[in-house]
């Protein structure tokens, strides 16, 4: 049997294919997190509690209306992305231009309750969702057994990242939005109404973290702490990739789960920790990130 | 400042539900729950650990013209937390008694605490069998079950059944690690072997699928899942995913992860607990109590111990004197432990000089679903383990407090 450091070749394939199933979740939810910073400047640490919401949107629409995990995967973004709209005309949009500190402060405030409410609502165990029929049972690699359905979601996150990434950077409504960014003022004088394109953009970055939410809903069971254990990694991974960076956040989120998965497998007790290890690295050497413009 | 305010925000709301009689003349009692409001044990102890203490006062308490008043707070899983919350409790506010604390980590510092300010830790969540080992406090009763007993009962039939090689998977804190060594300690007496381990950030893991696909390369016939509440529950879930075949050891269930993983998962998952509601009439009769104050949910067996160890410290206190039990808390406890205890959840039982509440041991299995007749309807029994054989004997702990 081929080993690599004493394990053999079969389980770190394994490994890396799990890595790329976490590094998934990474990259969609620094994704939105991304897009939320770079275009309108707020560090949105409410976006853990929003991809818990999705879950369980998910959960709701399945077991009070009857509506299945396909109809939920585009309905609970849409429902959440107006959430989002309304959080930001309501809350978000009354701090623009002060101190990031305060959009951060207001957006944590805004995750502690969400979290709360929901786990006075429904305990810390958490709700099951079960998985759509059709993505159900295994699929034998060779090397391993991996569940259809995770198979499923390294497809669909990857789709909807190149999706995202075309869209900001390929397309006219992107190219408005980048511009917004390099100075408001001039895009809405050329007749662009930059407020309402912020909140849009917000919306999109919370329907992105609902989107997340529903593709993790049949995974693990759906709990009000899912969010918050996975947004410091998530934040990690923006700041690895450089604040603001679409593509940045996509590399990074893949590369950090295989570098996790491999990690568990060496030295499982350093796993939750080698992110954060990485993070200073890449700081030292590199302060404004992977793909991040030098300020 | 948050430990701090957290803490009074909690006594303050607590302190809005009292359960107090106006009587002038005994002063009055203070249980503190401490317990996990917010992470991955809130279903073992959470709030029903106050509803349950809250039953027990009414069952006992209120007829005997005790003065108590109830007060909770969340330990977060944190040792410093948990400590600080309980030196100001003890020191300020005047709580006498601490009470359920899931977490073993957390039960250890405030097990410390309690010795120290010579008040009383009636321990009813946390699992390690080191705190009536070699941390054991005259101040602290292990009240209803720890790791030998888990590890002996159905590590042991396990290991009858032919599981004689395993693979753990182990929450890296000081609970995991006492499962893990106790279980070993049985594994390898019985001729079994122990291929390897992983031992997991605690809290804050999720996914598991890595530890499981390790597991499942060792070629060990038994994956022991020595963790708890919400990562018993994605364990096992996820073991089902990634179809591994290999006999799952659920060394710590509680029926609220049950609950959680459904039993089309956890059909035919063997596991000990010292109580299930539904075996035999007193233990119906109390969870039909309970149940008539917070519908739609079973105690579990740590919940239960929170009832057990309040009505035991209110007849101890209602035998002494309020004022009494609340001057010398290794002294309560000494006849605490002199005087045998009964109760509908344990039946009757006696306490150990180490400080080991002693009570039999079920080996349950889980139902099918075809076999349950609807929710919370989970285990039937596989066999008893007598009181005197469920847990560790005396000589064995290392306790200094027992004289050979």
């Amino acid at each position: 049997m081929v080993t690599i450091f004493g394990k053999s070749l079969m389980l770190l394939y394994g490994q890396l294919t799990l890595g790329l199933i976490n590094g998934a979740f990474y990259a969609l939810l620094s994704l939105g997190l991304a897009v939320i910073f770079g275009l309108l400047n707020i560090i949105n640490f409410a976006h853990g509690a929003l991809f818990m919401l999705g879950a369980f949107l998910a959960w709701g629409l399945l077991n009070y209306a009857g509506i299945g995990y396909w109809p939920a995967l585009v309905l609970a973004p849409l429902l959440l992305g107006v959430f989002g709209v309304v959080l930001e005309r309501l809350l978000i949009r009354r701090i623009a231009g002060l101190d990031h500190l305060y959009g951060l402060l207001l957006t944590f405030g805004c995750a502690l309750v969400i979290e709360g409410l929901m786990r006075n609502q429904f305990g810390s165990s958490g709700v099951p969702y079960a998985m759509p029929p059709a993505l159900q049972g295994p699929l034998n690699l060779g090397f391993m057994v991996l569940p259809r359905y995770r198979a499923w979601v390294v497809v669909a996150a990857a789709a909807m990242c190149l999706v995202t990434w075309l869209l900001i950077e390929k397309t006219r409504l992107g190219a408005t939005l980048r511009a917004a960014t390099e100075n408001a003022a001039l895009v809405q004088a050329f007749g662009v109404n930059v407020p309402r394109l912020v909140t849009f953009t917000y919306g999109a970055g919370v329907a992105l973290a609902a989107f997340a939410g529903v593709l993790a809903a049949p995974m693990n069971s759906v709990n009000p702490n899912m969010g918050s254990n996975l947004i410091i990694v998530v934040f990690a991974t923006v700041v690895i990739g450089g604040m603001g960076s679409i593509l940045g956040s996509i590399v990074t989120g893949f590369g950090l789960g295989i570098i996790e998965g491999l990690t568990k497998v060496y030295y499982p007790e350093g796993s939750a920790t080698v992110v954060f290890v990485v993070m200073v690295v890449v700081l030292l050497l590199r302060p404004a990130g992977l793909f991040g413009k030098a300020a | 400042m948050r430990l701090t305010r957290r803490a009074l925000l909690g006594t303050a709301a607590a302190a809005t539900l009292p359960l107090s009689r106006a009587r002038a003349q005994a002063p009055k009692l203070k249980i503190g729950v401490l317990t996990d409001l917010s992470g991955p044990y809130k279903d073992i102890g959470g709030p029903l650990s106050s509803e349950c203490a809250r039953l027990a006062f009414a069952d006992f308490g209120a007829a005997r013209g005790l003065d108590v008043e109830i007060v909770q707070a969340d330990h977060q899983n944190k040792p410093d937390i948990g400590a600080g919350i309980a030196r100001q409790w003890f020191d300020r506010d005047g709580v006498d008694v601490i009470l359920d604390l899931p977490n073993s980590g957390v039960s250890l510092a405030v097990s410390g605490v309690a010795k120290e300010k010579n008040k009383i830790f009636l321990a009813s969540g946390p699992a390690s069998s080191d705190l009536t080992g070699k941390a054991c406090s005259p101040n602290t009763i292990h009240w209803v079950y720890d790791t030998w007993m888990l590890a002996h009962s159905t590590g042991g039939a396990l290991v009858k059944a032919g599981g004689d090689s395993w693979y753990f998977i182990t929450a890296d804190y000081a609970f995991g690690h006492a499962l893990e060594r106790d279980a070993t300690q049985f594994i390898t007496a019985a001729g079994g072997k122990v291929l390897g381990s992983s031992a997991y950030p605690f809290p804050g893991t999720a996914d598991f699928s890595s530890y499981l696909l390790q597991a499942q390369a060792s070629g060990a016939k038994v994956i022991g899942i020595a963790n708890a509440g919400a990562d018993t529950v994605n364990s096992i879930k996820q073991a089902h995913e990634f179809g591994i075949t290999q006999t799952l050891a659920g060394l710590l269930v509680f029926i609220s992860d049950i609950h959680a993983i459904g039993l089309d998962t956890a059909q035919g998952l063997v596991t000990s607990s010292t109580f299930y509601w539904d075996l035999d009439d007193r233990k119906r009769a109390f969870s039909q109590r309970l149940w008539s104050k917070v519908a739609n949910v079973r105690a579990g067996m740590s919940q239960a111990g929170v009832y057990s160890s309040t009505l035991h410290y209110l007849k101890m206190a209602a035998e002494m004197g309020a004022a009494q039990a609340k001057a010398d808390g290794a002294a309560t406890v000494a006849r605490m432990k002199a005087m045998p205890t009964d109760d509908d959840c344990f039946g009757a039982g006696s306490i150990r000089e180490d400080g080991r509440k002693i009570h039999p041991c079920y080996l349950l299995q889980v139902k099918t679903p075809a076999e349950s007749k609807g929710a919370w309807d989970y285990h039937k029994l596989l066999a008893t383990v007598p009181a005197e054989q469920a847990f560790r004997p005396l000589k064995d702990g290392g306790c200094p407090m027992v004289k050979s």
